[in-house]
């Protein structure tokens, strides 16, 4: 879709020049042994529609620096909004008072020196340039078509543009801006009896095509009315990439060194020590991060300034490496490894017709919902299914299924794999923002555990 | 003011601007080190437009005459693009205009003025109390503070000030086996975060129950896996609050009700209004649900909310039958039949909340609380009276569908009850409902004196999804024959 006339003001955010301009202004004033200054600046917009049309909408306008300060290894850090020299003069002193207060960290780290960074890439003009008509416009190519099928349409468009930097005393300087957005709409019967969703993520409006993502919640709307009541139970499972989104995200948020060697974690090895080595899941999984990847650019550096490059957690079901921070990495002997920017999961060839058509007896899920932890020595998880649930019988759809509550973990799921998908770019956050980055395929999966039925719709 | 008149002549029919300066600090730490130390604050002036019945709102940190200027008439513009799509406009509920409003929570001691050294000492004193405990290996404690200073003003000529404080401290205390086989955390759940000062933290004396959470976490290593099946629940007030919080404050929210809330928080049960007020049984005879924005100490308290409304206290279940929604103004309306029927004035009951300066406001819950019973029962005399059953303290696990049907919580700590009395602690375990079923098994619950207020700064709802802080006001409750599953897994 292309952007029409602006109402707001394009891509305001502050350029490198202007970043690297108030970091110097800022450690300037720094009398601390070192200082780290932090900035994000950008504007972010919303519009929400409901009952078929636009509800609220907002946009605003926000620059933020972070100080941090340290005498030895004690360290101060004060947030601040407001940028004139003598606000940004009292943050930096207040941060200074802090640190002088706060005891020595034992697990301080110097502050890095200058580094190299690759040129971040998720920045598109057209996200940045949307307007405020530009996306009731996006609202209405789902609201007009779900009105016309008497049904109602709910929804939300995000859009973020910005930049981000960091400077320190030791002359380390980085800066990207990056674009985000997210458009996911659910759309349902006016008997309350179905109910679909749709959605998606990238960094680029001229990736998402909202009539599109508008005619697959209808038609999931329409195909998941008068749900049928069937056992909880262990299920052979289709899960569209969506759902897959959902629950694998959490093996990468567990992928931490220092509570796996701590002893609490499901990377922790069972006598000592952590699982990097062994195998966890199928040995056609691989969970894979990287910043450059383009179907899921991420930010090239870390909070504290380390380049952010391609890592490799799970390769081919073995644990190759877990998220560690400077001091744990010290300590162990290791390097350390930024956690997932972003989040790839390998795949096959198999469309979800394919998944669909070999499936004697199973249950195609659309996405997942209200996922949380039960228990962290397993990652297990419950939620329920939502806005699209079928079953399955004989290679075919059979018809709509009541929402199901779920008790399973993402690690026991990928060792019950059966048949993968091509994976794609998902909108795994379940807030509808743009999330982490996420590429997933559509899986086929045994032994499901579901635990109980829903009645919402 | 400036935004005001600018929104006006640019054609707003209605405008507010909300102008707030919210400054935060929080201290963390583990063991024996602190973690972070920081204070933030962060400014900025909000301005919501209604042009011809669709709202428009923008935000910016830049607190100049031109920066106001193009941000109201950023508002209008933007309404008028959302106006393309209007079905229904938006009609606001009359309220009372407040000329010079002020409001403060009632903080005894502002944390802002207590020293970082005491702060940093108390919380490292409370590890070192609970690391003296055998078998308590990691420990992390936190303080957080908040004062928002926020100015609100309208078109109808309401302007208030407010100054807002909520403070929160905790500990987290986690156990390892021997063979790193196992490990069990306990929070500290019976500390809720209020709206209050320091003296809050004061009162939580982390020093002295360190020790008990950190024998709790230990004591869950051997706790013994539950059995599944159908228990009589008996829900501690620090256990409940949350399943208050979730099965019964979020469905009531009108919005939800009427589908606004669809794409993300969902829609509710308790829905159409027609059907349910005045008609559905949520629960016995004895159970009623308060909504407040009053009660001194609680999250939700304020003077005025994000409309400028003064909030009421109303019930929203009472003697076990829906009879009321959270409103704002412009919900307030679409109830108008059941206030006439009831001989009630038609008003907002006060909750309209944003997070921030940036964010635009909408309807979000005030406290919502279970009223205490007329016999004044303890926690003690509902364990006595019951014969086969599990006693959950403090919240944990929790997840709900998107009407509020089906939930799972699990707890801190599960104890069981044979013949009256507590035998031993279990572990592994997680309730199921259904909730209408969940509340009507509801048979005893607690007097005035085990009234506690329960609380939570971070309740997500809305696009982009927004924090809001509440408090539950809870008494102990028990619930026939509920299904108990058990969550251990082996990896």
């Amino acid at each position: 879709m292309s952007t029409t006339r602006s109402l707001a003001a394009q891509s305001r955010h502050l350029g490198r020049a202007e970043c690297e301009a108030l970091a110097k202004r800022v450690l300037g004033f720094s009398k601390a042994d070192e200082a780290r200054v932090s900035i994000n600046s950008g504007n972010r917009g919303n519009t929400r529609f409901a009952v078929n049309q636009v509800s609220t909408a907002g946009d605003n306008y926000n620059t933020s620096v972070s100080i941090a300060s340290y005498f030895g290894k004690r360290r101060g850090v004060v947030n601040t909004n407001t940028l004139d020299d003598d606000s940004l003069r009292a943050a930096v002193e207040m941060s200074e008072r802090l640190a002088r207060l706060a005891p020595e960290d034992p697990e301080h780290m110097p502050e890095l020196g200058p580094q190299e960074y690759a040129q971040g890439r998720a920045w598109s003009e057209a996200t940045a340039a949307l307007a405020p008509d530009s996306r009731a416009a996006a609202a209405s190519a789902i609201t007009t078509p779900a009105r016309a099928a008497g049904l109602v349409s709910t929804g939300y468009l995000e859009t973020r543009a910005g930049s981000s930097a960091i400077a320190n005393t030791n002359g380390l300087f980085a800066w990207e801006r990056e674009t985000e957005l997210a458009l996911t709409t659910t759309v349902r019967t006016t008997d309350g009896t179905g109910s679909g969703w749709a959605g998606a993520t990238s960094h680029d409006w001229a990736q998402l095509d909202p009539a599109a993502l508008g005619a697959r919640a209808i038609d999931k709307a329409q195909r998941s009315v008068n749900p049928a009541a069937i056992e909880p139970g262990r299920y052979t499972v289709i899960l569209e990439p969506t759902a897959v989104g959902n629950l694998v995200q959490f093996i990468a948020n567990s992928m931490n060194q220092r509570s796996a060697d701590e002893g609490r974690s499901f990377f922790s090895k069972a006598g000592g020590g952590n699982k990097i080595g062994l195998k966890v899941v199928d040995e056609r999984v691989s969970l894979i991060s990287d910043p450059l990847d383009p179907e899921c650019y991420s930010s090239t550096f870390t909070g504290d300034g380390q380049p952010v490059g391609r890592t490799v957690f799970i390769e081919n079901g073995v644990v190759k490496t877990l998220a560690c921070d400077r001091y744990w990495a010290q300590k162990t002997g290791t390097e350390p490894v930024p956690g997932a920017g972003s989040l790839r999961m390998t795949g096959g060839d198999a469309s979800i017709d394919d998944l669909i058509a070999s499936t004697e007896r199973g249950i195609l899920v659309t996405r997942f919902w209200y996922i949380r932890g039960v228990d962290p020595r397993t990652i297990l998880y419950t939620g329920l299914t939502r806005d699209g649930t079928f079953l399955v019988e004989n290679g075919k759809i059979t018809r709509a299924v009541k929402n199901l509550r779920f008790n399973e973990s993402p690690i026991f799921m990928l060792n019950n794999l059966e048949a993968m998908g091509k994976p794609v770019r998902v909108s795994a956050s379940e807030a509808g923002g743009p999330g982490r980055p996420i590429v997933v395929p559509p899986i086929k999966v045994r032994d499901f555990t579901f635990t109980s039925l829903s009645d919402a719709i | 003011m400036l935004a005001l008149d600018v929104a006006k002549t640019s054609g707003a029919q209605y405008a507010d601007v909300r102008l707030s300066r919210n400054r935060t600090q929080s201290v963390s730490t583990r063991e024996r080190r602190v973690q972070g130390l920081s204070n933030n604050e962060t400014s900025g002036f909000g301005v919501r437009t209604l042009v011809g019945g669709s709202w428009g709102f923008a935000a910016s940190s830049v607190l100049s005459k031109d920066e106001v200027g193009r941000v109201a008439k950023q508002a209008v513009a933007q309404a008028k693009a959302n106006r393309a799509s209007m079905i229904r406009p938006v009609e606001l509920a009359p309220a009372k205009a407040t000329a010079m409003g002020e409001w403060r929570s009632p903080a005894r001691i502002d944390p802002f003025d207590v020293a970082i050294e005491d702060k940093v000492a108390l919380l490292l004193q409370a590890n070192e109390a609970a690391l003296a405990v055998k078998g308590a290996r990691f420990v992390s404690s936190s303080m957080f503070f908040l004062r928002e200073e926020k100015t609100y003003a309208n078109t109808e000529g309401t302007y208030t000030v407010q100054t807002i404080y909520r403070t929160s401290p905790g500990m987290n205390i986690t156990a390892v086996s021997a063979d790193n086989r196992d490990f069990q955390s306990r929070q500290s759940t019976d500390i809720a975060p209020m709206g209050m000062g320091y003296e809050h933290v004061t009162d939580s004396r982390l020093v002295e129950n360190a020790p008990r959470w950190a024998e709790e976490a230990v004591q869950k290593l051997s706790a013994r896996s539950v059995d599944v099946g159908r228990y009589d629940l008996v829900l501690h007030p620090t256990h409940l609050g949350l399943t208050v919080h979730e099965s019964i404050a979020h469905p009531t929210e009108l919005d939800r009700a009427y589908g606004f809330e669809a794409n993300y928080a969902g829609t509710s049960f308790v829905a159409p209004p027609e059907d349910m007020l005045g008609k559905f049984r949520y629960g016995p005879e004895i159970m009623n649900i308060q909504g407040d924005r009053m009660q001194p100490g609680s999250l939700s308290a304020c003077g005025w909310d994000d409309d400028g409304v003064e909030p009421d206290t109303f019930l929203i279940i009472k003697n076990g039958v829906v009879n009321d929604y959270q409103t704002t103004r412009e919900q307030a309306l679409w109830l108008d039949w059941w206030y006439k029927q009831q001989g009630i004035p038609t008003r907002s009951h006060g909750c309209s909340y944003a997070q921030s300066w940036a964010d635009v406001q909408f309807q979000r819950m005030p406290n919502v609380s279970l009223l205490p019973g007329e016999e004044d029962h303890s926690w003690e005399d509902l364990i006595a009276a019951t014969d086969r059953g599990i006693a959950i303290v403090g919240d944990g696990s929790f997840s709900i569908d998107q009407q509020r049907f089906n939930a799972q919580f699990g707890g801190q700590l599960f104890y069981e009850i044979r013949g009256g009395k507590i035998t031993g602690m279990l572990k592994d375990v997680a309730y199921q409902i259904r909730t209408p079923e969940f509340w009507n098994a509801m048979d005893m619950i607690g007097g005035k004196s085990s009234y506690w207020m329960w609380g939570a700064f971070g309740d997500a709802k809305g696009q982009p999804s927004q924090s809001n802080a509440i408090s539950h006001g809870c008494v102990p409750t028990r619930h026939r024959q509920i299904n108990v599953i058990n969550t251990g897994r082996q990896a």
